[in-house]
């Protein structure tokens, strides 16, 4: 090859052929324990109506890649190194901060996995939500908490006027996301970001609120990205899945074919790790180690220390994210293999 | 270490045949609600538990499940003797708990350990991992002599997956997964006959998850433990658990063994919970009907009348709101707390399927038999 591994073009696809494109995203936090390198070279992509889902472990750098297309990554210590964002087939890195500001929160929006914390507690929810209006609508107070009765009434709150001058503390877990999704469609975006959105929730709560999302993404089209480190989440509304380890995403494609088949030893690892409801089932078996550290991301292939099917070759060169069949790319020098299996 | 192999299986120390070890009996506990500074005033009352039955026998795995405010960790708190219950009792091999003097309480403590949630904040930061995993002995210092104890820190360390030469470790040194094995380390250095294991998993990311699932069987089936597992995730007690106890708002609502609760369901609110968990499995996308349960659970200060779920329920009737409906078997084959009890299979069962493979590499450029020690942490390696 003559294009080293690290300008090999994942995405062969023309600028803009997709409502939303990260391409060649690297982003690092520069701390006093070293360069932690959070993501690198992450190219993804989501059309109008599809759910995304990118499923990874604690520190594999799935939430910092939302951050950057949100421009919520503080700086110092984090720092964009690489890449385009590309909205529509505008790069939104480029952009200056006044026309940054008007895509976010209106065309792209994001909710929180921590609704109490992503909430200001000394506002009324119905403020925060009339705020958006206020901000980017210039809309007057009166009709723009008319305007958020609607939208609480839309997430399904139950008499929302009434709540309109309830805090937050006053909401349920549920109810404050369902709030936070409020706030997050109130401009009609075209896409919406879900940062672990019902992570904190209990079970029949989480199924009243991944509902409702899905329900509303088909109200207005959006393309939804999911992320998420619940495989059954993803299971259940996926349309295409990215696993990311340390930083990288090491296979993507469509949800079926990946939980069917998956052609990589980590997503293989994930899906053996999890006990399941529909059988007793047998003793796990799960990926040995831990994550690793990202200020120190092993050489080669970043999985080789815990994967089974490792050789030298897996040590000494990374993997490319490759086509490993037909709509389907994995970053293992043996996927074939393990794809077969 | 204290020789926790030399343990008597049948478990007989001075109990009557046939007595559960751990019998739990009517046990409610309410939290008053007050109000004032100075003279304060009650004026309420949150039922964190309302007369809960169950039974734990010797190496059995009883899960305690339910969502959050159902009441399931006032249940270990009581257990353990840290709150004291409203009314009921707990007996231990046949003896009443609440009636113990101090020095039989202490020893009861000896045999029910605790393994915590969160293994970022159950752990001293200003103690080393030696210090916490022998401070047990400090406390009973009947169990070990002194200068055995350095040595048995090691032994638990290792048993637990960990590296043994990191007694003299912090914390912070440790990642999640570790810390939690060390938590484990610390519940067994008494030799308990118990552990309850509140929510020992929720924390973790799911490839640890599963190293510490399997390190908790592996350590039952050696000791003879017997685990109390509360949890809110249902695969997980699915996994581990002989006997299910479902709660709600208090009170648990069915009972019965693992295949039982999840393949006979027979509460709605069992039912309820099993279809609202999602699987990962897309082929089986659309297949099972999902019950969306509406609203949120009430308020324990002030719970429903009658039975506690109807206000959710979709087959509530006006009886329900006039009767609590008993625990009993109501020909489902379990006892179940509904008036209208009827067995709906919300899961489809599947036969066993075996793990999926990775192939593994041509013996002569194998990367593990050069240097698996170098490359896996010390702390994976175990399972």
């Amino acid at each position: 090859m003559t294009v080293s591994p690290a300008t090999a073009p994942l995405h062969p696809t023309v600028p803009g052929a997709h409502l939303l494109e990260v391409d060649d995203l690297s982003v690092e936090f520069r701390t006093d324990y070293g360069t932690v390198r959070a993501v690198n070279s992450l190219s993804y992509h989501l059309d109008k109506g599809e759910t995304l889902a990118i499923l990874g472990e604690s520190g594999s750098g799935k939430s910092v890649s939302a951050q950057a297309i949100m421009g919520i990554i503080d700086t110092p210590p984090g720092y964009v190194t690489s890449g385009q964002i590309r909205y529509q087939g505008r790069d939104l890195l480029t952009m200056d901060s006044k026309q940054q500001r008007a895509m976010r929160g209106a065309e792209i929006a994001i909710v929180f996995q921590d609704a109490l914390s992503a909430l200001n507690p000394v506002f009324t929810v119905g403020a925060q939500i009339a705020e958006m209006f206020r901000v980017h609508r210039g809309t007057s107070k009166k009709e723009a908490m008319a305007k958020a009765a609607e939208l609480m009434d839309r997430v399904r709150i139950p008499s929302a006027k009434d709540r309109l001058k309830d805090y937050p503390h006053q909401f349920s877990g549920g109810m404050r996301q369902r709030v936070m999704m409020a706030m997050a469609l109130a401009l009609d975006p075209k896409v919406l970001i879900a940062d672990e959105p019902t992570t904190a929730l209990d079970v029949t709560v989480q199924a009243q609120i991944m509902d409702l999302l899905l329900t509303l993404q088909d109200e207005n089209g959006m393309g939804l990205i999911l992320i998420t480190h619940d495989l059954g989440v993803v299971g259940e509304v996926a349309d295409r899945v990215a696993v990311m380890y340390a930083g990288r995403i090491v296979e993507t494609g469509g949800i079926r074919e990946i939980f069917g088949h998956p052609a990589h030893p980590y997503t293989v690892g994930l899906m053996n790790s999890v006990p399941r409801l529909d059988q007793r089932g047998q003793r796990l078996s799960p990926i040995v180690g831990a994550p690793p550290n990202l200020a120190d991301i092993p050489p080669g292939c970043s999985f080789h220390p815990r994967c089974p099917r490792a050789e030298l070759v897996c040590r000494q060169e990374r993997p490319l994210l490759r086509e490993v069949v037909p709509g389907r790319r994995a970053a293992c020098h043996f996927a074939e293999e393990v794809l077969d299996a | 270490m204290p020789d926790l192999t030399k343990r008597d299986p049948s478990g007989a120390s001075g109990a009557a045949a046939g007595e559960p070890l751990l019998r739990v009996t009517g046990l409610t506990k309410h939290f008053p609600i007050r109000l004032g500074i100075i003279r304060q005033k009650t004026i309420g009352q949150v039922r964190a538990v309302d007369g809960v039955d169950f039974v734990l026998r010797r190496g059995e795995t009883v899960g305690l499940v339910g969502e959050s405010g159902c009441g399931k960790s006032t249940v270990t708190k009581v257990l353990l003797a840290l709150e004291k219950p409203t009314a009921g009792q707990v007996f231990y091999e046949g003896r009443d708990v609440f009636a113990m003097g101090s020095r039989e309480l202490r020893e009861l403590r000896r045999k029910i350990q605790i393994i915590f949630q969160d293994p970022y904040t159950s752990l001293n930061p200003r103690m080393t991992v030696g210090d916490i995993v022998g401070e047990p002995w400090d406390i009973h210092p009947a169990v070990l002599p002194k200068k055995e104890r350095a040595k048995a820190v090691r032994d638990l360390l290792a048993r637990v997956g960990l590296n043994p030469e990191f007694t003299n470790r912090y914390p912070h040194q440790f990642s999640g997964g570790q810390r939690q094995r060390i938590g484990i380390a610390r519940a067994l250095a008494l030799n308990p006959d118990i552990i309850v294991c509140d929510e020992p998993v929720s924390a973790l990311d799911v490839s640890v998850q599963a190293q510490v699932i399997n390190l908790l069987e592996d350590l039952q089936k050696e000791f003879g433990l017997s685990y109390l597992f509360i949890a809110h995730d249902l695969s997980v007690v699915r996994h581990l658990s002989d006997h299910v106890n479902v709660m709600y708002l208090g009170r648990i609502i069915e009972t019965g063994t693992n295949s039982q609760i999840y393949e006979q369901p027979a509460h709605p609110y069992t039912q309820a919970l099993l279809s609202a968990v999602p699987q990962h499995d897309p082929a089986a996308r659309g297949t099972k009907k999902r019950i969306v349960l509406q609203g949120d659970l009430p308020s324990p200060a002030d719970p429903p009348s009658g039975c506690h779920f109807r206000t959710r329920c979709w087959k509530a009737q006006d009886i329900c709101a006039v009767d609590y409906p008993q625990l009993i078997d109501r020909g489902q084959g379990h006892p179940s707390a509904c008036h209208f009890a009827e067995v709906v299979a919300v899961v489809k069962s599947q036969a066993e399927q075996p793990p999926l493979e990775v192939p593994s590499p041509p013996a002569d450029v194998a990367l593990h038999e050069v240097d698996s020690a170098a490359a896996v942490p010390p702390a994976g390696g175990a399972t």
